[in-house]
């Protein structure tokens, strides 16, 4: 079975660490924020300038001076800080983001990522997406492995607009969690339930298939 | 001391000056922090053709989205213009130029425009569509582009507190763009919450230092939210 959003994002917080300083794009990496493992702490940051973003407000709590970058209303946590824009993206332009969980529409053998922009189809624009992905160092990509169209996202070069030339090497998917080397996407973990096979025929891109591969354990 | 009054009465004069064809920067992110009844000024001037820059342009009927009721912007830089759909009438249909910028280098643009730098280097935007057209260069084995920087005729900002000297504070997420705008306008505007008596703001704890501002006036503010999210209580 492929994984339900709830279980990427249980997966994706795995990589978290202790003392990690963390970017969540919008989408399912939002919801990454609801499976920090135990004993772990991590600041949120949202890019509008808030570091060490808190939960939702209670109803008659609400702040409209007090939003994410999702423009959502919200909290701010014991140690956060507040500042300008460009105090923000010094941050993440500086390398100063331990992780960075993003989605995107494409992701290819060479790094390059496309999540912004579909031609044809209405602009809207790439928002801080661009100074993530140029400015982090630890990257997690976190998409569905295939489009709705049934096309694989995984892909030898990206056909879409990139967001980021050669800046991904690491992407979780509905069905696997690879790594680039190489110029290849190398298959460390299979969703349970999810055959290898399966993965093979859903990657465009080249794949390397490691002598082992772990199967992605989840505690219901 | 009046030397340093930047009060002014009215939003008439808090705007006077500004004419067609001129470039005006905007705070704010989505509609938190933004300066609402400045718009709202612009939207009755009536004045045409103008170069906004802001992070996004507002919703239908509310911030910058007024003056494209207005058909006042004859182009748009920003980084996020999802929201707003008179803004994809105009847009498609050839009205409305608009140029897109990544967020960070857009912040950058305006601070570097506002400390008199006129350009820098990014990492941001290599390799894509951002790049075609600019300077390339390489440092320590790595690309970058070359972004020149961003100033205005007006800019104009949202704050939350002031002093007569225009030294402004911000509250919470509602600082954002803000106070770079501050910094980059040729005449800037602020409108706040509340004018407070000098000496009532602690010096260490002021934003943008009034040497910024030219024109202080107080408003009172809707500061409609966008996405009203709560936790089930």
């Amino acid at each position: 079975m492929a994984l339900t959003r709830g279980e990427m994002a249980q997966r994706a917080a795995r990589e978290l660490r202790d003392g990690y300083y963390v970017n969540l794009g919008i989408g399912i990496p939002t919801l990454v924020a609801n499976y920090i493992p135990k004993g772990i702490d991590v600041m949120l940051q949202s890019e509008n300038g808030l570091l060490g973003m808190g939960p939702f407000p209670m109803p008659g709590a609400v702040d409209a001076d007090m939003i994410n970058a999702g423009k959502q209303t919200v909290t701010a946590r014991v140690g956060a800080s507040i500042f300008s824009s460009a105090e923000s993206f010094a941050m993440i332009r500086g390398g100063h983001i331990d992780l960075t969980v993003l989605g995107a529409f494409e992701v290819d053998v060479e790094g390059n990522i496309a999540s912004w922009m579909i031609p044809g189809k209405l602009i809207k624009g790439m928002g801080g997406a661009m100074d993530l992905v140029a400015g982090a160092e630890n990257i997690l990509v976190l998409m569905t492995h295939f489009s709705r169209e049934g096309e694989s996202k995984l892909l030898p070069r990206c056909s879409l607009p990139l967001t980021g030339a050669g800046c991904v090497r690491r992407i979780l998917t509905d069905l696997a969690y690879l790594e680039i080397h190489d110029r290849s996407f190398v298959l460390m973990e299979h969703a349970p339930g999810v055959s290898v096979q399966e993965i093979i025929a859903k990657t465009s891109g080249r794949l390397s298939i490691p002598d082992r591969v772990h199967e992605m354990k989840f505690s219901r | 001391m009046a030397g340093f009054d930047k009060r002014v009465q009215t939003y008439v004069q808090a705007l006077d000056g500004l004419r067609d064809g001129m470039t005006v920067i905007s705070g704010g992110f989505g509609l938190c922090g933004i300066p609402e009844n400045l718009i709202d000024r612009i939207r009755l001037m009536g004045v045409k053709d103008l170069t906004v820059v802001s992070n996004n342009c507002g919703v239908d009927g509310f911030g910058l989205g007024r003056l494209l009721e207005g058909r006042q912007i004859k182009k748009m830089i920003a980084s996020y213009v999802g929201e707003n759909g008179l803004f994809e009438k105009q847009l498609l249909c050839g009205e409305l130029e608009v140029e897109l910028i990544p967020q960070g280098s857009l912040a950058e643009k305006i601070r570097a425009g506002g400390a008199g730098i006129p350009a820098f280097y990014t990492a941001t935007g290599v390799g894509t569509l951002v790049a075609v057209g600019k300077e390339e260069r390489m440092f320590k084995d790595r690309r970058y582009i070359l972004e020149p920087s961003i100033t205005a005729d007006f800019a104009i900002v949202k704050g939350w507190k002031a002093d007569w000297y225009g030294n402004v504070i911000y509250r919470n997420t509602a600082q954002n763009f803000n106070p770079l705008v501050a910094t980059a306008g040729h005449i800037t505007v602020v409108e706040v919450e509340e004018i407070v008596s000098p000496g009532e703001l602690e010096p260490s704890s002021i934003h943008t230092p009034g040497i910024y501002v030219d024109r202080l006036i107080q408003g009172s503010f809707e500061k409609r939210i966008e996405k009203l999210t709560t936790r089930a209580s």
